[in-house]
């Protein structure tokens, strides 16, 4: 067993070796490393013929035709080309953007540089399962809602939007709609010769691909535009200037191919996984899962054990690299906005640690956690004067805390 | 981020962990922080009528800093009276355990909670 064992699948995934084998056969003197725009001889054709099969591989993935996928250098870039640039390009038609509280800074923020240009933005609340109400949402759209873009799965929580829904309230009424999709390419079906998706973002290292890689959906038809963001040679049909990263790319195309090939496997592994976790913690008093418990992904398993603040947990899990909702290392002491969001109370969104399994967790892994779990909890109640005063019966929201 | 030696080794062995009982009069209760912050630190001292603190349990929730920093100050005001103890300051906690800059919050609330336990003690005997 490697310690520590890795359980944060969902910040990054380990490299498959077959994707890293085919990354390693485009950088050297001996292998494919051309420029794939050199036109005029072979080491340019063979590097196009290579990005041409990673975009083949990533186009069927999702069901989408090979000449909608656009390479970025991962999901943060993705996502601001396709915000800022659809919100510029069909500025004249409406200035009216809607997003929700849970997404990823790299939606949130981009929404917040809109708004400094004159944007006018709603953040949407979502219920305590952490999934968007559609009522909601509908109360939501005006005339001058140009753009929505919700997220597919949830990076902290795992719980799936129901993006087929929103993309038909999306083209009723003529909104672009806009889908990060990095936490589910790969995992979960997606379709989008079905879905009513317009945009969606992509990246590598979240399905075994490499780093500093991903990928941006545009549609075809009916035909989406977007004002560029990186101007230079007009690659990717101008919608995004930089020589190709051919190694990247390629890496990327063999993660596309292999989840695909190995997606139903993959996810009977993570599930079988996720249940023997579950059954090996959830005897333990006071332990809450978060985020709606049908619409979730399998290798996303977020966690409060009440009265254990978050960090300390981590610490006295020393064998395994997991990550918590309490974000007490920074100055503001805030625990995890996305939690927040759910409603959940400043104990518990403190109290959260994010499991995330994947393609190379085995059993034995699952195991050693459940055991170190369960003796960090006991010792941690033991030390936790919130645990204490519980178990006397004290209602805790009851108390005025002086805050510092 | 990286923790030092000496806050890894309160964290994995603290001292003095545990409570006492709060009606009992030798005992000085006192409890800083709050939830909201991710920390909430008790500190109980065991004071005798010398004013000497005799004996000190602590129970905190919060980060390993947090956990250390009170780990360390039952340590510290054992056997000192409740002056020498008042004048016990976050830089010294800080800087036994190298608490970096945004953990030094974490020893100012042990040095809260020391100032409250002997405000309660003081309270107690009506001074």
């Amino acid at each position: 067993m490697k310690l520590p064992i890795y359980l944060d699948y969902a910040a990054t995934t380990p490299v498959d070796p077959r994707v890293a084998e085919q990354m390693m056969s485009c950088l050297t003197m001996d292998g494919t490393f051309g420029n794939p725009a050199s036109r005029s001889h072979r080491y340019g054709w063979q590097a196009e013929e290579l990005v041409d099969i990673a975009r083949n591989n990533i186009a069927e993935l999702v069901n989408a035709d090979p000449r909608e996928i656009v390479f970025t250098s991962g999901a943060t870039e993705s996502n601001n080309l396709a915000i800022k640039g659809a919100a510029n390009f069909y500025s004249k038609k409406g200035k009216h953007i809607i997003t929700a509280k849970t997404e990823h800074k790299a939606v949130l923020d981009t929404c917040r540089e809109l708004e400094r240009q004159g944007f006018e933005v709603t953040y949407l609340d979502v219920m305590a399962n952490g999934l968007v109400d559609l009522n909601v949402l509908e109360n939501a759209m005006r005339e001058d809602t140009v753009l929505v873009s919700i997220m597919h799965v949830n990076n902290e929580i795992g719980v799936i939007q129901d993006i087929a829904k929103i993309g038909e309230m999306c083209r009723e009424r003529k909104i672009i709609f806009h889908v990060d999709a990095a936490q589910s390419a790969g995992k979960i079906p997606v379709d989008l010769a079905e879905l009513k998706v317009d945009l969606m973002s992509f990246s590598a290292h979240k399905m075994y691909g490499p780093k500093g890689i991903g990928a941006l959906y545009v549609r075809r038809k009916p035909r989406i535009r977007l004002e560029a963001q990186m101007h230079g040679g007009g690659h990717e049909r101008g919608f995004r200037s930089g020589t190709l990263a051919v190694h990247q790319i390629v890496g990327m195309g063999e993660a596309a191919r292999v989840a695909k090939e190995d997606m139903q496997k993959d996810t009977q592994h993570i599930l079988e996984l996720r249940s023997r976790l579950w059954e090996g913690v959830k005897h333990i008093e006071e332990t809450y899962i978060n985020g709606d418990m049908e619409s979730r992904v399998p290798g996303i398993f977020n966690v409060s054990f009440n009265y254990v603040e978050g960090e300390s947990l981590i610490m006295a899990l020393k064998d395994m690299a997991v990550s918590s909702g309490s974000a007490c290392t920074s100055a503001s002491l805030e625990p995890s906005y996305v939690l927040r969001a759910l409603g959940l109370s400043d104990e518990l969104a403190h109290s959260s640690i994010r499991f995330s399994i994947g393609r190379f967790t085995t059993e034995a892994d699952i195991d050693h956690v459940i055991g170190q779990v369960n003796n960090a909890i006991d010792k941690l109640r033991e030390m936790s004067p919130l645990w204490e005063m519980f178990k006397d019966g004290v209602d805790l929201s009851k108390i005025e805390w002086a805050g510092h | 981020m990286a923790y030092s030696e000496k806050v890894i080794d309160h964290d994995e062995n603290p001292r003095n962990v545990g409570s006492f009982d709060k009606n009992d009069p030798t005992i000085a209760t006192g409890m800083v922080g709050a939830p909201a912050c991710g920390d909430v630190m008790k500190l109980q001292l065991k004071i005798n009528d010398l004013g000497v603190i005799e004996d000190a349990k602590f129970k905190t929730y919060g980060c390993g800093s947090a956990i250390a920093s009170s780990s360390l100050v039952t340590e510290w005001v054992k056997g000192k009276s409740i002056d020498e103890a008042q004048k016990l300051s976050n830089t010294e906690i800080a800087e036994e355990l190298a608490l970096p800059p945004v953990k030094i919050h974490c020893s100012i609330l042990a040095e809260d909670a020391i100032k409250a336990a002997i405000e309660d003690y003081k309270s107690r005997r009506g001074e």
